[in-house]
């Protein structure tokens, strides 16, 4: 992965930090828009996953760069913490499985999926892949991060959907992979995430994720944001099957989201029943925290699908 | 019937789930109702208790878009 084309002061001056030996301090006020900062927190973030070829992996915690990506966070989980309305209204801990399945339900953001299925352009479908990847070629990755922070019997069943999530043992079935050959099969790049190309709104989806795995203090919203993907993925990866099977996509593209239809069907569940369901019992506190991780995911891929419909000019 | 003090529903490798699939763990191979034989490539899988699913026998959360008393129990 190479560092990103800078969006501003801040990400500008963050990269020529990240290729020094020693970094020093880079002040989170030199962002000079909501664009910048994010890209800055998604450089830091990186380097917690595979990091940039030209950087220097102890950079992880230097902490100057420490204190930028507290203070970047900070300011992001405020934000994301303002949007969230609250728990539902309806008490959810009587039958959290039940209240969790209607809550995400409820939530009827516009569908990428649905004007893939019967109208998108293949041109159309390889932006929405070129969005994606950001997230898909370091899927799971951001829950690995947080299941040594679990209760026991969520910890196992966190590691048991990891399990399936990276391959059941096979390296060739990692998901991340599966994404991977995706790309190849359209001759996009599957070695450098392609967020040079994407706006604000899927770097913001990106670092939240990322955010809630990182700290311990925000298990509950890493699960909750978790089990909401798995819960609104199974249903529209189908729509994306069809779609690219009339657009006559690569069969990798097309195996990609057929594994998702069967796999989410089987996380969702997981996820739900057995994660947190456990993780709240263990700690109600948590309650609050997983409603607030599955808003997020739920609103951010709102947000992500309405900006694509309208640069598509789809009414959403 | 045990509950755990946990609030973990107790580890088991068949579960019913309410409104939605048959969750199997473990499983090598599934035959459906025609007799056709399934290689399981996963360590949970889910079966379909709705019937609609277009991924037969396995769930694909179709279940979600029936009206409640339509979904399995």
């Amino acid at each position: 992965m190479h560092l990103p084309a800078p969006r501003g002061k801040l990400s500008a001056s963050l990269a020529d930090a990240l290729r020094r030996p020693n970094p020093g301090p880079v002040e989170a006020s030199h962002a000079e828009s909501e664009e910048d900062a994010a890209l800055a927190l998604w450089m830091l973030h990186e380097l917690s996953y595979s990091g940039f070829a030209d950087v220097d992996e102890a950079h992880e915690w230097d902490v100057g760069l420490l204190t930028l990506r507290l203070d970047l966070e900070s300011r992001l989980e405020s934000e994301l913490r303002d949007r969230f309305p609250g728990l539902p209204a309806a008490e959810p801990s009587d039958d959290l499985a039940a209240a969790f399945f209607e809550y995400v339900g409820g939530h009827n953001g516009p569908s990428v999926a649905s004007y893939v299925h019967t109208d998108a352009t293949a041109e159309q479908v390889l932006e929405l892949l070129r969005w994606r990847s950001v997230y898909h070629l370091k899927e799971t990755d951001p829950s690995t991060f947080a299941l040594a922070r679990l209760p026991r019997p969520a910890r196992a069943a966190l590691a048991e959907l990891l399990y399936d999530e990276y391959g059941a043992g096979r390296p060739e079935r990692l998901h991340s992979h599966l994404f991977a050959e995706a790309l190849r099969s359209v001759d996009l790049d599957p070695d450098d995430a392609h967020v040079d190309l994407v706006p604000l709104e899927v770097l913001e989806l990106n670092n939240a994720v990322t955010m809630f795995g990182l700290h311990r203090r925000l298990r509950g919203a890493a699960m909750g944001h978790l089990a909401a993907f798995e819960c609104t993925s199974s249903v529209p990866a189908g729509r994306l099957v069809q779609g690219l099977q009339r657009l006559d996509f690569p069969q990798p593209v097309v195996d990609y989201y057929a594994e998702h239809v069967l796999a989410d069907a089987v996380h969702e569940q997981v996820a739900v029943r057995d994660i947190l369901l456990p993780l709240v019992a263990d700690h109600p506190a948590q309650l609050e925290q997983v409603f607030f991780g599955a808003f997020t995911c739920l609103d951010q891929e709102a947000r992500v699908s309405r900006i694509l419909l309208d640069r598509w000019d789809v009414a959403a | 019937m045990t509950a755990r003090s946990d609030g973990a529903a107790p580890s088991a490798d068949v579960v019913l789930c309410p409104g939605g699939p048959m969750l199997v763990r473990g499983a090598r191979r599934v035959v459906d109702a025609d007799g056709s034989v399934h290689e399981v490539d996963r360590p949970v899988v889910a079966l379909c208790r709705c019937e609609l699913s277009r991924s037969l026998p396995w769930c694909d959360a179709t279940h979600k878009r029936l009206p409640g008393e339509r979904q399995p129990r």
